[in-house]
């Protein structure tokens, strides 16, 4: 009787030691964690989705920053045009960070 | 819905007024009635699950631990230590999504998540918290992000314009992201539900077709749920990113 309560009590402060350090010293979960949260889901389905609203999104904003400039200024093609480029290549870029493993491209940052 | 012979796929997110004259005056609609369902199931979850504060949970309070936990785990794994400060906010977002998305698929019921007006209000919201706490740690130093290291100056009035752009473009794509996913499943249910109707209703020979489409259709409720977890978990964890972004730069 004895015997059992007192493990029933060492596997209850193994619990809690667990879950302090899972809380409260979190040594080894950012670098397993970083990586694969970054891409989100793992079938080609959800990959070939996020790439693909990635890129679009960027030249929607673009477009629209473009347009919208363009309405204000009176220069109603040029702005748009330029900004369709650089919506191509902020889309590009949103890949590039979705892919890029983080740890070379945070060195790189610094 | 399938009225006339025609598949009226989109009506369903057709947006009408809740609770009577008193709803309709207010312009109180049936996505603002899930919404306010979405935050008390929330807060009953945690308040009625945490209620008998047992030393060994029972199955409520384990859910309501659970949730706290995975949140607060990806907080801290994702933005670092700092992540405590912003678990209100994440656990808030995360359980107003997951619920939303829940709640759309039970019948008759509405997913307000996949109105692009709501999604893309959350994203401001989102975005402009990233923002404001970037600014608040870092002052101006944050415009700092903009400019891209080990980079020849004179490519900088290229290469600055395209990191906002990149930046600014998290407006869409978050949005947009949970916006389609919801949308595209509930058409497509819809459209399944509706063939079911045809060809069940057009003779003897179609129910074979008619029984393969309600079979695809309860195949697509399970992917459904899964959807509707897997995408309120994105949103979550892209905030998560762009928070760890905002309070660590680079």
């Amino acid at each position: 009787m004895s015997e059992e309560s007192g493990e029933e009590e060492r596997s209850f402060e193994e619990r809690l030691k667990a879950a302090r350090s899972r809380q409260g010293l979190d040594a080894p979960p950012p670098a397993s964690g970083q990586g694969s949260d970054d891409i989100g889901g793992v079938n080609p389905w959800g990959i070939g989705l996020r790439v693909g609203i990635e890129l679009v999104s960027a030249l929607v904003v673009a477009v629209a920053i473009g347009y919208g400039l363009d309405y204000l200024f009176g220069t109603r093609p040029i702005l748009t045009a330029v900004f369709v480029l650089l919506g191509g290549a902020a889309g590009i870029l949103n890949i590039w960070r979705m892919f890029a493993p983080r740890p070379t491209t945070r060195d790189r940052g610094r | 819905m399938a009225a006339g012979g025609s598949i009226d796929a989109l009506g369903q997110f057709k947006l009408e007024p809740a609770l009577g004259h008193i709803g309709a005056s207010v312009n109180f609609t049936q996505a603002n009635l899930m919404m306010v369902v979405a935050g008390l199931l929330t807060f009953g979850l945690l308040w009625v699950g945490m209620r008998p504060r047992a030393m060994v949970p029972g199955r409520l309070q384990s859910a309501a631990e659970m949730a706290y936990e995975t949140v607060l785990g990806m907080c801290i794994e994702t933005i670092g230590p700092e992540g405590r400060a912003f678990f209100p906010f994440v656990f808030t977002l995360f359980f107003f999504i997951l619920f939303g998305n829940l709640l759309g698929v039970f019948p008759y019921f509405f997913t307000f998540t996949s109105h692009i007006a709501v999604t893309l209000a959350l994203t401001v919201l989102v975005v402009v918290l990233v923002t404001v706490v970037a600014i608040r740690i870092h002052g101006w130093h944050f415009f700092s992000y903009f400019v891209p290291q080990g980079v020849p100056v004179a490519l900088m009035p290229l290469l600055v314009p395209i990191e906002m752009l990149s930046y600014v473009s998290r407006l869409i794509s978050l949005s947009v992201r949970l916006f389609a996913n919801m949308m595209a499943g509930h058409v497509m249910l819809e459209v399944f539900g509706a063939f079911v109707v045809m060809l069940g209703s057009a003779g003897l020979i179609f129910l074979v077709p008619a029984g393969f489409s309600l079979a695809v259709n309860v195949a697509l409720i399970g992917f459904e749920l899964l959807v509707a977890t897997l995408q309120a978990y994105v949103f979550a964890v892209l905030t998560c990113i762009y928070l760890h972004d905002a309070v660590h730069l680079h």
